[in-house]
């Protein structure tokens, strides 16, 4: 799991903050500014800026030779926006916690940037500091700067903050003149150093080739662990932003020091690091730097605004700008990981992020866009087996999706047989679920087709593939179906399998390695004869997800097209770049709202018409209104404006279709007559379409509607209502209590609701 | 919801078995092994308890979810 987390760079800085040794907010800074409240991006500063006055003034600002924008443009003006900040707003004190005073006392000797800054945070830490300046003012380098840039009182200022801490300040101290190390030592727990570059004094400090005292560069220890340095004593040459940043960092070494804490353990993240932030920057408009009209001024606040207006606000979020599953969690992969290991470690109490887990459609777009290859689908879908396994996945999540499968593997659909005259198979035709709920007509069509074009016998299997199990987390159903399948295909010999489905053939690949899509099968042989598709309009061509690594079905598709004289233009997201429809992963069962909104977002890609060789990617973008035809109903010289328009039918029809179908196969191909109609199958109900959609939203079927009623009328369990003499009953056929208000006609029930609930009304039947 | 032109009254609603009139009463759900005593109409004779749409939809709804993310 930590090893996926680091694959998502989203959380890494910015470069800009990442460069900054103290890893100043500048994103945040630059959001502020951008709408004109300089005062809050001040505050963002001092955030992180010891003497925001000074640093703002003079920072020799690293930051800006690492800033995205060069790419596009030229970098950011982070120092002159920050000069701008402090030169106009006046820094608020901000709430000072209260820490309670230590005993332990520190002398920082050496009043400049870097000293000052080790002697502010650790008064802030409550220790009893003294600082010696050897001069007759604290600044150090800083009394170098001119007057207009780095005014006298703006100093004052930012050290009358030390004085308020309760830091004694001895100038006209020149340590070595006064005291030894040694005997400072004596009256102090612990000394900092910060001399400066030109100071020649080594306090008998072990010293380096160059005769410079010796300093860690990560803890700015010096041979006595009591002494600590930094600053441009230790680099030689003063950098406002890194004496700043030696001092804090030393601060906190002398802080560990005196609690007795380890002075390496955890600080990779301490001054400049490096950053693995992805940002993409393709196709963004360059605009250069906004100009300082007068270099006396600065900038304007408008033109302030301007230039911080450029900045890019650097983020990976790659996968979620694709995604509308990730998007709609309002996160990205680092932390829907996180949630979904903590989900996984509750015992008691609630599972927040079960929603969030089935509701992504593992459609692995993610993995692609991803510069580090991280793929969230196959996490969403082990832990979906591991809530399965664990009894905690939610029954409602799958449970239609799963009932539908288990009518499809029923009497109702289920069938395999060989060809008519054959007795054995040399291929298998598996349209599967729901093309054959969608486009019964079409699957017979294809049959006949395969029978005409193949020697050796074409067998047909009706069935689920399984996909919706393994989708689930269902494995042991999923494994239970296959072994069903496997079992009928050995009783066929061993077919060649041909499906028609992408989510088939997904699922069966490592089962049948010969496995054959339709499409290839097509691009191979003659296409049905007197085709004609009289349109002249650009077709745009959705691959279905479940071929995004079978660039050979999404060639065979696209010859199919061009044999059958259609003009096709690619979208933005195809081949292996293919976005999902919003079934794959049960996606539009556990989160309708986010399959819609998935569905919203691809049809928009392009104006086209599409053309999809899935029936339910069809059908899931006509039913939001994309004209959209399938690839049958060009082969089979379909009227296509038609077709386009066609809505993909409701739960009830599919089972109906699919039923339809088997019985049609049945007579007209093998001559049988199908079975009868039986109970609750012979209820003749009328259902409004108004009430039917209303049905289809709650997913209650006709064949729940039909149960419900035989029982009630058997039993003479229900209520009736004396105003309009309407009946009212309930049943529970499995998990669902499902109940309907009807009325009885002469040879029908007309139906005036239906709604249902899985809790159960625990009977307290009285004779 | 459509209930109330097709007559989901609660109080319209009479027992076919006994033709009584509905009582509040003491009734029983349960879901994924929690039992919850409630007031529910029901058929003081034999005991057919009537759950209206607004509830299976409403608070039944609810409380399923959160239970089923326990």
């Amino acid at each position: 799991m930590q090893e996926l987390e680091a694959k998502c760079t989203q959380e890494n800085p910015p470069a800009c903050s990442a460069a900054c040794p103290l890893h100043v907010d500048v994103r945040a800074f630059m959001a502020k500014a951008k709408t004109g409240d300089f005062q809050e991006a001040l505050a963002v500063l001092q955030k992180k800026e010891p003497f925001p006055g000074i640093i703002g003034r003079i920072c020799d600002h690293p930051c800006e030779a690492t800033c995205k924008r060069c790419e596009v443009g030229t970098a950011l003006a982070i120092a002159d926006l920050e000069r701008f900040c402090v030169q106009n707003f006046q820094v608020r004190p901000t709430k000072a916690k209260v820490i309670p005073k230590k005993s332990q006392k520190v002398a920082v000797v050496g009043g400049g940037l870097s000293g000052l800054t080790a002697a502010l945070d650790l008064a802030k830490k409550g220790y009893v500091v003294t600082v010696f300046e050897a001069g007759a003012k604290l600044g150090g380098q800083l009394l170098g700067f001119p007057a207009d840039v780095l005014p006298p009182e703006v100093l004052a200022a930012e050290f009358a903050s030390l004085t308020g801490l309760g830091v004694e300040i001895r100038l006209n101290a020149e340590v070595e003149n006064i005291l030894s190390l040694p005997e400072l030592l004596t009256q102090f727990d612990a000394i900092y150093l910060g001399t400066g570059a030109k100071s020649s004094a080594t306090f008998g400090l072990d010293v380096t080739p160059q005769g410079r005292v010796a300093i860690n560069p990560l803890t700015y220890i010096t041979s006595n662990s009591a002494v600590f340095a930094g600053g441009s004593m230790r680099t030689g040459e003063f950098s406002p932003i890194y004496s700043a940043s030696d001092g804090r960092r030393a601060a906190i070494s002398i802080d560990r020091y005196l609690q007795g804490s380890s002075l390496t353990a955890a600080r990779e993240s301490e001054g400049t690091i490096p950053t693995k932030l992805f940002v993409n920057v393709t196709g963004l408009e360059p605009l250069p730097r906004v100009a300082i009209r007068d270099s006396n001024q600065g900038y304007t606040p408008e033109a302030a605004s301007e230039e911080a207006a450029r900045c890019l606000d650097c983020q990976c979020l790659e996968c979620v700008k694709a995604c509308e599953f990730m998007k709609h969690y309002e996160g990205y992969p680092k932390k829907y990981l996180r949630q979904i290991y903590n989900n996984e470690s509750i015992v008691m109490g609630t599972r927040h992020a079960n929603k969030m887990i089935n509701s992504c459609s593992l459609c692995g777009l993610c993995g692609e866009i991803c510069p580090q290859e991280l793929n969230l689908g196959p996490t969403c879908q082990t832990t979906r087996q591991s809530m399965v396994e664990r009894g905690n996945m939610p029954p409602s999540a799958h449970d239609f999706a799963l009932r539908d499968m288990a009518f499809s593997n029923s009497e109702h659909f289920a069938l395999a047989r060989h060809q008519p005259g054959h007795a054995t198979s040399k291929y298998l035709f598996f349209p599967g679920c729901q093309l054959s709920a969608s486009s019964p007509e079409q699957v017979e069509k294809v049959y006949a087709y395969l029978r005409e074009n193949l020697a050796g016998g074409v067998g047909l299997m009706l069935r689920c593939c399984g996909a919706p199990a393994d989708w689930a987390g269902q494995q042991e159903l999923f494994q239970t179906n296959m072994a069903e399948i496997l079992t009928n295909w050995e009783a066929m010999d061993r077919p060649q399998v041909i499906v028609a489905c992408s989510s088939c053939y997904r699922s069966f690949k490592p089962q049948f390695p010969a496995i054959v899509s339709l499409w290839e099968l097509m691009d191979e042989l003659e296409l049905p004869l007197n085709v004609k598709n009289e349109t002249n309009a650009v077709l745009a061509v959705h691959d279905a997800c479940a071929t995004r690594h079978e660039p050979q079905i999404q060639a065979s598709v696209r010859n199919l097209l061009t044999k059958l004289g259609i003009h096709t233009t690619e979208l933005l997201f195809s081949g292996e770049l293919t976005k999902c429809c919003g079934y794959g992963g049960l996606q539009s069962f556990s989160n309708p709202e986010v399959a819609r909104e998935a569905v919203s977002e691809r049809i928009a890609e392009a104006p086209n018409d599409y053309v999809a060789y899935c029936a339910m990617c069809r059908d899931n973008f006509a039913n939001q209104g994309k004209r959209t035809v399938h690839l049958l109903d060009l082969v089979f010289g379909q009227d296509i404006a038609e077709s386009a328009l066609r809505q993909g039918p409701g739960y009830s029809q599919r089972h109906e279709q699919r039923a339809r179908l088997k019985n049609r196969f049945l007579q007209q191909v093998w001559g049988e007559q199908p079975a009868p109609l039986r109970g609750y199958q012979t209820i003749n109900v009328k259902i409004s379409v108004k009430l039917r959609q209303t049905l289809e939203e709650r997913r209650i079927l006709t064949e729940d509607i039909q149960q419900v009623i035989e029982h009630a009328e058997a039993t003479g369990r229900k209520f009736i209502n004396q105003e309009n003499g309407h009946s009212l009953a309930y049943f529970k056929p499995a998990s669902v209590t499902y109940w309907v208000e009807y009325r009885s006609e002469a040879d029908r029930f007309t139906i005036y609701n239906a709604y249902s609930h899985r809790m159960e009304i625990v009977e307290d039947v009285k004779p | 919801m459509n209930n109330k032109e097709a007559g989901q009254n609660s109080t319209a609603w009479r027992c076919a078995q006994c033709s009584g009139p509905l009582e509040q009463g003491k009734v029983t759900v349960s879901y994924l092994g929690n039992d919850f005593p409630v007031q529910e109409l029901k058929c003081p004779k034999c005991g057919l308890v009537l759950i209206t749409e607004e509830l299976a939809l409403g608070k039944m709804a609810e409380v399923e979810q959160n239970l089923e993310d326990k």
